[in-house]
């Protein structure tokens, strides 16, 4: 299972599958992992995006209305897997379109395609009994979220029920870049690791060298995406490939080195 | 998806749950307590109750439309009065009571969705009672649409915010107001307006609305000695419905008939009937029916009630479709269109577009029962909001 983390801290990429298009988004990932992304977040483009912020959401509609579906993000995958085996590949979804495709067939589909893990950001561990049941039996990993407001009882599900790495919200929030990193997001991975040896990325808000390598103080990762996608908005189809590159290789650069496992 | 028993805490056969992002979860447990423990503190039903019947003007009538019955020629026609509720509609059931829980919570700031205006006025109006700040999100072409109530909102003190994104509708402003409490969850008190989202907001607003059928059913047997044939109400999320429905459901003999948006037209996009045209799926916090392509993503929706306008509706909607306990149908823009005129010209009642669905219903088919047949009508809301509409509408002139 290629969900690792080289760096210190790892690198967790979000693409908006199929903003401005599916070959750019192709061109894009490899990019991103050449640029050293140890992971990928392929997102699943949905009308109703409630829990992101106005960068996404835009993205989001843009690839809705190109017409990009679940079944072209598995597609997706499937190529990256083949050109880029080393990379981790985790399917990054809201709920209702891995519902309509088939939690069975969803499943068979990724395991297929050589995914990795799936994230489902409106499915808490209370609702994942099926989910949860159909993942294990297709060797996908289950990545939760785990937010500030989580109680303890609470992290200690959600890390019992993720595998590969759990994902720590850095704020109470939407997706979206922010000035300064919260206290909230050290405080949480802190409790967090009580519950856990598995890998701690943390997301929402992080877009600046400084941000990612202060997350790299206390964290195995950091998750990259509004940052990456306002990116892509801006440079346009033609070099958004090339100025991903760059973005993700500026963030490494003030990382610091060498590769020290977490734990 | 989990066919679970019914019996687990928000679930509705397989329908409800909790569909959320996790930030949220914690606020959504701290409601559920707060909520189990109001319903057992007496204190919270003495206040409640006194102001549902000072402040809000509870019991509505239920008022026999002799015109309207002698009109249609068949079933004894009765209308439930919810209209003359202060602030014009059933919300305020709703909203009394969640005010009162924020307050037990300690939370100071209200948000709130609002599709017709008429749930966003009902907010702004017990924050007002109550010295709460106040936001409503509702989306642009409703504000358009419906700009009186933005008019009392902004009047009452609330900020209101217009929704751009999507169909800019009740979703959207659902959407909108979901990325509000998630930022500001801490603070905030979401007073969602209907029987959607997660648990416990289907069971909680339902509970909230339980008086309209309670008092239906002491009301009807005071008038008639006996139980209605049939009780009609429209369905947006279903609030207004749910509530007139719920005492009777033990009833087997009263037929309970939901009226969904029929829109102009029987293709996605151009309606809002859920059981017709729609597929169980998870949207905006909850599992039930909702109107998607084949792709699940949501599909726009259209009516000419902004109430009625929403592409999901309330669980336990969607599990008394399944039981067979509850009938669904749809009515027409031009039926309920129709039907507003109708009414206020047999009986001086104009009513909410929302509400004229469901009299658009009883006017298809009252004809065919029995004078012995009973029907009740929720009129859930007055028609004042939807007067720029109706002139346009129904040609009135303004000179």
């Amino acid at each position: 299972m290629p969900i690792q983390f080289s760096g210190k801290p790892g690198l967790v990429a979000y693409l908006t599958v199929g903003d401005p298009d599916l070959q750019t988004t192709h061109n894009i990932a490899l990019a991103a992992i050449d640029a050293g992304a140890d992971v990928l977040e392929l997102g699943v483009p949905f009308s109703d995006p409630l829990a992101d912020g106005p960068v996404i959401q835009r993205a989001s509609e843009r690839a809705v209305k190109n017409g990009t579906r679940l079944h072209d993000v598995l597609g997706l995958a499937a190529d990256l897997r083949i050109q880029r085996p080393g990379a981790g590949l985790v399917i990054f979804s809201y709920y209702n379109p891995i519902l309509r495709f088939g939690l069975e067939n969803f499943c068979a589909a990724a395991e297929q395609a050589g995914v990795d893990g799936v994230l489902v950001t409106d499915l808490i561990v209370e609702e994942a009994g099926e989910y949860l049941q159909a993942l294990h039996r297709h060797r996908l990993a289950p990545v939760f979220l785990a937010a500030p407001t989580s109680p303890d009882e609470r992290l200690e599900k959600i890390a019992a029920a993720s595998q590969g790495f759990v994902y720590a919200i850095s704020r109470t929030g939407i997706t979206g870049a922010q000035k300064a990193l919260n206290a909230d997001a050290e405080q949480l991975v802190r409790r967090l690791r009580r519950f856990t040896n598995l890998p701690i990325a943390v997301g929402f808000g992080i877009s600046t060298p400084e941000q990612f390598a202060a997350v790299g103080e206390f964290a195995d990762a950091a998750v990259i995406g509004s940052a990456l996608v306002a990116t892509i908005e801006q440079a346009g189809p033609r070099h958004a490939a090339s100025s991903i590159a760059r973005l993700i290789e500026g963030l490494r650069g003030v990382a610091k080195e060498p590769a020290v496992p977490a734990r | 998806m989990a066919a679970s028993a019914t019996k687990i805490a928000g679930r509705f056969g397989p329908y409800g749950g909790r569909y959320v992002p996790e930030t949220l979860v914690a606020a959504l447990d701290e409601l559920e307590h707060a909520y189990a423990e109001a319903q057992a503190d007496p204190d919270f039903h003495l206040k409640l109750d006194s102001l549902l019947r000072d402040y809000a003007g509870r019991p509505t009538p239920l008022y026999f439309a002799s015109r309207l019955t002698e009109s249609l020629g068949g079933a004894k026609i009765y209308l439930k009065r919810e209209d003359l509720l202060h602030t014009g509609a059933h919300k305020i059931n709703n909203c009394l009571g969640q005010a009162l829980l924020a307050v037990r919570m300690g939370k100071k700031r209200i948000i709130a969705e609002t599709g017709a205006g008429q749930h966003g006025v009902a907010t702004a109006t017990v924050c007002a009672l109550f010295g709460l700040d106040c936001v409503v999100y509702m989306g642009e072409e409703d504000m358009a649409r419906q700009q009186l109530n933005v008019y009392r909102m902004r009047m009452l003190g609330a900020e209101v915010r217009g929704v751009s994104s999507g169909s800019r509708t009740l979703k959207d402003a659902i959407n909108e107001a979901m990325r509000d409490w998630v930022t500001n969850v801490r603070t905030t008190h979401y007073l969602l307006g209907s029987v959607l989202g997660a648990h416990p907001y289907p069971t909680m607003v339902r509970d909230f609305h339980r008086v309209i059928g309670r008092e239906a059913r002491e009301q009807i047997l005071e008038k008639e000695n006996r139980l209605p044939t049939a009780i009609i109400a429209c369905v947006g999320g279903g609030s207004n419905a749910i509530g007139a429905f719920y005492e009777f459901i033990p009833d087997k003999d009263v037929r309970l008939i939901g009226v969904e948006a029929g829109g102009r037209g029987s293709q996605l996009g151009e309606h809002a009937a859920r059981f017709s045209g729609g597929a169980p799926g998870v949207l905006q916090g909850t599992y039930s029916y909702v109107l998607q392509d084949e792709n699940g993503q949501i599909a726009l929706t259209h009516s000419v009630s902004a109430g009625l306008d929403y592409a999901s509706i309330g669980p336990e909607h969607a599990a008394l479709h399944d039981s067979g306990r509850a009938e669904y149908t749809s009515v027409t823009d031009a039926q309920a269109l129709d039907a507003t005129l109708r009414l206020a010209r047999t009986e001086g009642i104009i009513p909410a577009l929302e509400s004229a669905h469901a009299v658009a219903e009883c006017i298809r088919v009252a004809p065919a029962m029995n004078p012995r047949d009973i029907v009740i009508v929720n009129v859930s809301g007055r028609g004042d909001k939807d007067m720029g509409i109706l002139a346009r509408e129904l040609k009135l002139s303004g000179e």
